[in-house]
């Protein structure tokens, strides 16, 4: 381990913690996402955050980068100083820190060049850049850290370990190049690994180490419990907005870490267990394979509702678009009603065709259009109903879409509003009705309450079950365990692009998905070697 | 779950809501119907102060008449206009029709039907290869149409021999502005045809229906399994063939093919299609909504003209009109972006 001998080696007796927050307390409405929290991160440390979603992570990293002000109260040190709060957006920097955000804010038809110097042009005024300059300084760089890239490749053409280490570096340099840089600054990588391959994970930790050498400290905040064991030499944890414990990661095994982030709660809710063995199975998902997701066969009963979850980056949110036709599968089939199809193949006029419908999870660019009306956009899928012996007969469409609304209670329920001005959970409920009038066989969801206030969540829930009573079996993919935990008769959890675990019937409580969604990764490398050994 | 029962599909019996009447809705009324009333003041006022010619009969035919080709020409247009392509290849394509239609009737002595029939072909040929560069290429249709539009402008140069190729057979003529109903030529009730056509293709067919939803959400429209490529190809090819319908009747407004002047109908087409699009039903590219702006255009444009204005207030008209309607269509929704595409 020769990260840990090197900052053992700089670390000087009674230095100040690199950064320290002591008293970070932030309301929004009347809820705390973030309870007088305390933290210290000594210089060339690697310091994991941990923590659900909800459990107050962002929002922490969201006071330090500036876009939110701290409760009164809250206090910070930058090694050794007081900084007054709140930040100011774009004040960061300044005082050392710098991010880097999954998104990785690169742009994707610049150079690499370009991309590492934004942050300079954008606050500098140079009125002659010397480009062979800057680039062999790039070069230099990237030598320093053991990084093979080329400075004058396209950020699009670079595969996505590539991009994020640059994006990494960025912000390193960005540290270095700010007005007292000989202080040690503090680089915050959120979530920096779920797209990348186990191999990309290794690159991008051998980054990490050669960072922590020069004395840089790093905050890396994660879902994966197994990177944490691997990079960090102390981990906090949150949970409901408040820390749970700070680990020295040496000291402790990865089942510490998951019940700190899960905590021991009193099971609130119990899943009305639906015997489903005798109701015969309608649809077959076969060796499906598409961009994250690696060979995953699911069996789906009439009527059953399946719930598909994983940690980001798990795949579990590609199924319902690859078995719509909606997204490219690579190879497998798709049988629905004895009805055979090749995944591949599978284009969306062919998946309604087979009575499978879509409510995609981004509602305003794939599921409805905004400046269109309510009864425009519930009768798309339908037009054919209402065509008459002159065309399109527009007052039974809007009493359809009346009548839809009514039931599906959008509120308000007027047809000739547009859809944007709805709430989110009324667009919604609208878009249920859209696909649920065609009375599917299928219905493929993601993240169907997501943006949806808790009112709508339960119409949404009801119209599901009231489906899921008719026939219609759903396969719904979310990232909201609790929702999960309340519609779902069986949930798949995913994990690097596989299926590593099945819940069913009473194991279905939003405790133990979170568990074995944190579990699943330390599974699925079990599970590849298996389908490797076959 | 007790209420399940309640969330079927579409209840046979839907309660008639027990919501009050809905309330007239004044400011949407007076958005869709403000272009109409800007004709009518134009006309009071022009009328007020040339009221022997202005308000003539023989002007009002001619102004009615002489826009025919235009209101074709900016129906052309909105089609794929809505479909979210533009079109900047149907002035070519208009005077590329007129053209080969005055050479192969006047010159090489052809039928009259057979001349309009290639005419007519090289639109939809046009519209094929537009579709062709946007769709397989996936060129944004901006950049194909400003291409293809000024290639079909070098054809029409060549093929003209950059002169003007008079002798168009009189029936033509005769059937666009000789023969009159009610005193207006027949052009203008062509124009009326088509607008009527276009408003219940758009209104009362599916196909009209899965056009709008292809222009305003690809995405949407792919996932409700739509065939978004082939609309779209069909659009391009609507376009060309009534922009070629558009050179076929200025070719016989005129009487003749020049190659240069149906290019200027390029600028009042969009400042027609787009003004139109916050008329009569607001927000949306629409025929009756062209069709009314055309004519609040051209009211303006001729009143000035008669007032002894230079012939450059057309430019001033047609540009600064459709920026200051638009801006103030702008006010009226409280600057809510609006998304003509």
């Amino acid at each position: 381990m020769d990260a840990e001998i090197a900052h053992d080696d700089k670390r000087e007796p009674g230095a100040p913690p690199a950064l320290a927050l002591r008293h970070f307390s932030k309301r929004f409405g009347g809820e705390l996402a973030l309870n007088d929290v305390a933290l210290d991160v000594a210089p060339g440390e690697v310091h994991g955050l941990l923590g659900q979603n909800g459990s107050g992570k962002s929002t922490l990293i969201k006071i330090l980068a500036g876009f939110h002000a701290p409760e009164a109260g809250a206090e910070l040190r930058v090694n050794g100083e007081s900084v007054p709060l709140p930040i100011p957006p774009g004040a960061a920097l300044g005082l050392g820190l710098a991010f880097v955000h999954q998104h990785l804010a690169l742009v994707p038809s610049l150079s690499v060049l370009e991309n590492l110097r934004i942050g300079q042009f954008a606050t500098q005024n140079r009125w002659r850049i010397d480009w062979r300059r800057e680039r062999e300084r790039a070069r230099q760089t990237f030598h320093r850290f053991g990084l093979l890239i080329d400075p004058d490749a396209r950020i699009r053409d670079l595969p996505q370990v590539e991009r994020a280490l640059v994006a990494i570096v960025r912000a390193f340099e960005d540290i270095g190049l700010r007005d007292n840089a000989d202080r040690p600054g503090v680089l915050v990588l959120d979530e920096p690994t779920p797209f990348l391959p186990r191999a990309g994970v290794d690159q991008l930790f051998a980054l990490v180490r050669g960072i922590v050498r020069g004395g840089t400290s790093v905050i890396f905040v994660s879902h994966d419990v197994d990177e944490v064991m691997e990079i960090t030499d102390r981990a906090t944890v949150l949970r409901d907005g408040v820390v749970a414990g700070t680990l020295e990661t040496r000291q402790v095994s990865s089942d510490d870490f998951v019940e700190l982030i899960i905590g021991r709660r009193v099971k609130l809710f119990q899943t009305e267990a639906r015997d489903l063995t005798e109701t015969p199975i309608v649809a077959r998902i076969s060796s499906l394979t598409g961009t994250t997701t690696e060979d995953v066969s699911i069996e789906l009963r009439k009527g059953e509702i399946v719930g598909l979850t994983g940690l980001i980056g798990s795949g579990s949110d590609e199924i319902p678009y690859l078995v719509f036709g909606a997204k490219k599968a690579r190879s497998g089939t798709i049988e629905l009603d004895g009805n055979r199809m090749n995944a591949s193949a599978m284009v969306p006029s062919a998946a309604l065709a087979a009575s499978m419908t879509l409510l995609p999870a981004d509602r305003l660019t794939a599921g409805g259009v905004a400046p269109l009306s309510v009864a425009d956009n519930i009768t798309l899928p339908v037009l054919r109903d209402f065509l008459g012996p002159v065309g399109l007969d527009w007052s039974r469409m809007t009493d359809r879409a009346e009548a839809l609304c009514q039931a599906y209670e959008v509120r308000p329920n007027r047809p000739a509003m547009k859809l944007g001005s709805l709430s989110g959970g009324n667009q919604q409920k609208a878009l249920l009705a859209k696909w649920l009038q065609k009375r599917p066989k299928l219905l493929l969801l993601d993240e169907p309450t997501q943006g949806v206030d808790v009112g709508a969540r339960q119409a949404v829930f009801q119209a599901l079950h009231a489906a899921s009573l008719e026939g219609t079996s759903v396969l719904c993919a979310s990232t909201d365990y609790e929702q999960l935990a309340q519609i779902c008769d069986r949930v798949l959890i995913f994990a690097r692009g596989r299926i590593v675990q099945e819940l069913r019937g009473t194991e279905i409580t939003k405790e133990n998905i979170a568990e074995q969604c944190l579990r699943g990764l330390s599974l699925a490398g079990i599970v590849e070697e298996e389908a490797a050994a076959t | 779950m007790t209420e399940t029962d309640r969330i079927e599909g579409p209840p046979a019996a839907a309660p008639p809501t027990a919501a009050a009447p809905r309330k007239f809705d004044w400011v949407r009324f007076a958005e869709a119907y403000a272009l109409v009333a800007g004709i009518v003041v134009l006309g009071a006022i022009f009328g007020a102060l040339r009221p022997e010619s202005f308000l003539s009969w023989a002007n009002i035919t001619t102004i009615l008449g002489s826009q025919a080709v235009l209101v074709v020409l900016t129906l052309a247009l909105i089609i794929p206009l809505t479909a979210g392509d533009y079109d900047l290849s149907v002035a070519s394509v208009l005077t590329l029709s007129g053209m080969l239609l005055a050479v192969l009737n006047a010159q090489h002595g052809w039928p009259l039907w057979a001349a309009m029939a290639v005419a007519l072909a090289s639109g939809l040929v046009t519209g094929i290869v537009n579709a062709a560069f946007i769709l397989f290429f996936r060129i944004p249709s901006l950049i194909v149409t400003l291409g293809t539009g000024t290639f079909i402008n070098g054809v029409v140069l060549w093929v003209s021999g950059s002169m003007t190729v008079s002798g168009v057979s009189f029936d033509l003529v005769n059937w666009v502005v000789v023969r009159r109903l009610f005193g207006i030529p027949l052009a203008f009730y062509y124009a009326i045809a088509l607008c009527f056509a276009l408003w219940y293709f758009f209104e009362y067919t599916t196909a009209g229906r899965r056009l709008l939803f292809v222009g305003r959400g690809r995405e949407v429209a792919r996932l409700s399994g739509i065939a978004v490529d082939r609309a779209r190809l069909y659009s391009l090819m609507a376009s060309g063939f009534f922009s070629a319908c558009a050179g076929i009747l200025y070719a016989g407004t005129i009487g003749a093919a020049d190659p240069l002047s149906g290019l200027t109908f390029l600028l009042p087409a969009f400042a027609a299609a787009f003004l139109g699009a916050t008329s009569i039903s607001p927000g949306r590219f629409n025929p009756w909504g062209s069709f009314v702006a055309v004519y609040f255009l051209v009211t303006g444009i001729t009143g000035l003209t008669i007032l002894g204005i230079q012939t450059f207030v057309q430019n001033l008209f047609y540009g600064g009109g459709l920026v200051l309607a638009v801006a103030l269509s702008q006010l009226v929704r409280n600057r809510e972006a609006q998304d003509f595409s």
